[in-house]
């Protein structure tokens, strides 16, 4: 397992490497010259200037200059960026990653769970209504114009019914009197979820642990009680009400990025478990009488859930690339948007800063799977 | 085939023979006869596939979709040169001079109404059609073709060349495709054509690539393979004449996502306004959006659903195409056996 690790992170350091290579040349290669954005931007002094031109080499050759970037990408200085001086790209993605890491986590794990439930319905009763409804719908969404459908989104949930905000993190009528950094709750929120989904799995490891005492409702209704404590302390802590606000504007992209993702898995998870239910051992589930919920989920599913996996990398990039699409739309304050001003305004430290975040996201993102895939079929073993 | 002695000379011509009173050796009768076998058994195959394709109604629901938009394609240049005049209906540059209230509503003249600088909707509706599947087809032949030919010669080598094509696959699947196409357009002016070949080759050496190799892997270890290379065939031989061939049905499949996901990336770009194109539907809710038309929901749907309609249908038909040719191609898909 060590050494299988071991030579997953040194194939990503590599992809990585390439990656920034790739980002490199590609703004080298542009007309016009990387320097002179430095040196022409009127809101850096001199003295400045010059010491960022010392930073990046950019009065050496090309090939040091790369050298040099190299170093800099590795030891985390991306630069200043442009459309945010004197902020730093680093400082600038630092706050705007945890945003983006939320909205895609949480849209990636409802529609995982949400495709492969489906999926498995539809394949199991083949060619009802609901079949064709799913498949249709699925893939409507799946192929939907992502912009479009997320200012549909919008102006339904936001603009007509008035039931969410329209876009943004948060609310600066609620804020302006706040002594807190949006940064500060947002933080805290995350610390409550972690702690929430440790919570969680502790009661189910020990429900398990129990044995019969530990079966039937008992640990959901110990899950949902521990849920139910959440509102309570954040209420007590005074800053309640933000989180509240950062929350109501998370729902819209979060539900958005769902919709259009689900539908992968559950194409995905039908065609996997169409396969997997004309193997032997569910016909021998059946024939032992088994009901047909047991032979379905411990049976057919678990086993339809290996192909699912192995693909998840698509989804899972696929995902990125629409999280970046909403960010854009919803005006979500994450990576993606970081990446879209940047390229509007031109800002090519930012540019280079934010690409090079995304691509260690979805490496990051691809190994996870891949040690996930290692892990739940035991007929693999780690070389 | 027809037998030929060894050690002696193949016969120089149609009807001449080299033995006297020896039967006449028509090589290229033979080579006809083998030709209309192949095509006979072709065809048998495509009817076969017909059949069950045409079982999943969605799938020629599909295709009949996608039928449409290629007719809307066609009308365009016709109803150019004969019913629409150029100052007027022009899908770029044209104004509608008959109107004075730009978005006008639909109307007789205007079936889907002018935008917000005047100009036909519908003309640009079917104008756009045609770059769609410009875009969509080119990427697609590039990407199949280079696809085919990299899983292909890297099954058939396999060890080094094979390593490295397929970290190369590994390196651009973990690569978001929209990102690196949004970094492309800030750094350079793409249009159809570039957008097009770079879509196609990045995913010529990705995930298509990979999933050809693995059938190419299960063609390798056929006996017919052996055969030609015991017959003397050379590996270029083998991979073009009898590897590829194979390998064809599934690219076909490929083809139909890759064709989703080019329409898809370019509506995105357009949209967002990172594109050097003309006229396109991205383009069209783009315009829209920046006019600030686009919440104000229902009363200018004309400006948005026929695009974005158009956009969502011709992805889903393509896509849904390829999930019906799945069925034909993966036989352990389908309903019934046989």
């Amino acid at each position: 397992m060590t050494s299988y690790l071991a030579r997953r992170a040194g194939q990503m350091v590599l992809t990585l490497f390439l990656i920034v290579t790739l980002t490199f040349f590609l703004v080298q290669a542009q007309p016009g010259d990387y320097a002179t954005f430095y040196s022409l931007n009127p809101d850096i002094p001199a003295e400045a200037r010059e010491q960022i031109k010392a930073s990046f080499g950019l009065d050496k050759p090309l090939w040091q200059q790369y050298l040099v970037h190299m170093k800099n990408t590795f030891t985390g200085n991306f630069g200043v960026s442009f459309g945010h001086y004197p902020r730093p790209v680093m400082e600038v993605l630092a706050e705007r990653l945890p945003r983006t890491v939320v909205l895609f986590l949480s849209a990636t794990a409802v529609s995982f769970y949400v495709g492969f439930f489906l999926g498995k319905a539809i394949a199991w009763r083949r060619g009802g209504v609901l079949e064709y409804a799913a498949t249709i719908s699925g893939a409507t969404l799946f192929t939907a114009f992502t912009p479009a459908f997320a200012l549909m989104m919008i102006w339904i949930f936001a603009f007509k019914l008035g039931w969410l905000p329209v876009g943004k993190f948060l609310d600066p009528l609620i804020w302006r009197g706040a002594e807190v950094s949006a940064n500060h709750v947002f933080s805290y929120m995350l610390a409550t979820a972690a702690v929430f989904i440790a919570f969680a799995f502790l009661t189910l490891l020990a429900a398990r642990k129990l044995g019969r005492l530990g079966t039937g409702r008992m640990p959901f209704l110990v899950i949902a009680g521990g849920a139910a404590v959440i509102p309570i302390v954040w209420a007590f802590t005074g800053v309640g009400y933000l989180a509240l606000d950062i929350l109501r504007h998370m729902i819209l992209p979060i539900a958005t990025l769902t919709l259009i993702s689900f539908a992968g898995t559950m194409l995905l998870t039908r065609n996997s478990m169409l396969e997997t239910m004309r193997e032997d051992y569910v016909m021998a589930a059946r024939a032992k009488g088994l009901p047909e919920k047991v032979v379905r989920d411990r049976h057919a599913a678990r086993n339809a859930l290996l192909p699912v996996i192995t693909s998840l990398v698509y989804s899972l990039i696929f995902a990125i690339d629409g999280s970046v699409i909403i960010e854009g739309v919803f005006s979500w304050p994450g990576t993606g948007m970081t990446l879209l001003e940047a390229v509007r305004s031109e800002d090519l430290p930012l540019v280079m800063g934010s690409m090079v975040f995304i691509g260690l996201f979805s490496l990051l993102a691809h190994v996870i799977v891949d040690v996930l895939y290692v892990y739940l079929d035991p007929r693999i073993r780690y070389q | 085939m027809i037998e030929r002695p060894p050690n002696q000379p193949p016969p120089a011509g149609e009807g001449v023979s080299l033995f006297g009173d020896a039967p006449e050796i028509d090589l290229s009768r033979g080579r006809v006869d083998l030709t209309l076998v192949r095509l006979r058994m072709a065809w048998r195959t495509l009817r076969d596939g017909w059949a069950v394709f045409v079982e999943s109604r969605i799938g020629v629901l599909s295709l009949a979709i996608i039928a449409v938009f290629a007719l809307m394609a066609f009308s365009h240049p016709i109803l150019m040169a004969t019913v629409w005049e150029p100052d007027v209906y022009d899908p770029v540059t044209g104004y509608a001079f008959d109107r004075f209230d730009h978005p006008a509503p639909p109307n007789w003249r205007h079936p889907l109404g002018t935008d917000s600088l005047g100009r036909d909707i519908l003309s640009q509706l079917l104008f756009s059609a045609k770059s769609e599947f410009i875009l969509g087809i080119t990427a697609a032949l590039v990407t199949v073709g280079i696809a085919t030919t990299v899983g292909a010669v890297a099954a058939y080598y396999g060890g080094l060349v094979d390593s490295l094509l397929m970290r190369l696959a590994d390196l651009i699947i973990a690569l978001p495709g929209i990102s690196l196409l949004i970094v492309l357009s800030a750094l350079f002016n793409l249009n159809l054509f570039y957008l097009a070949l770079i879509i196609g080759v990045l995913g010529g050496f990705g995930g298509t690539a990979i999933i050809l190799k693995s059938q190419a892997l299960s063609i390798r270890v056929k006996p017919y393979i052996e055969a030609a290379r015991a017959a003397g065939g050379s590996h270029f031989h083998v991979i073009f004449v009898h590897i590829i061939p194979n390998l064809l049905p599934l690219s076909l499949l490929y083809m139909m996502f890759t064709v989703t996901g080019a329409i898809f990336a370019e509506a995105v770009l357009s949209f967002l306004g990172l594109l050097d194109i003309r006229m396109s539907w991205g383009i069209m809710i783009h315009t829209a959006n920046v006019g600030g038309y686009l919440l104000s929901g229902a009363n200018y749907w004309w400006l948005v659903i026929p695009a974005g309609a158009s956009i969502t249908l011709l992805c889903s038909a393509f896509y849904l195409v390829g999930r019906a040719l799945d069925e034909v191609v993966n036989p352990r898909l389908r309903r019934h056996d046989g």
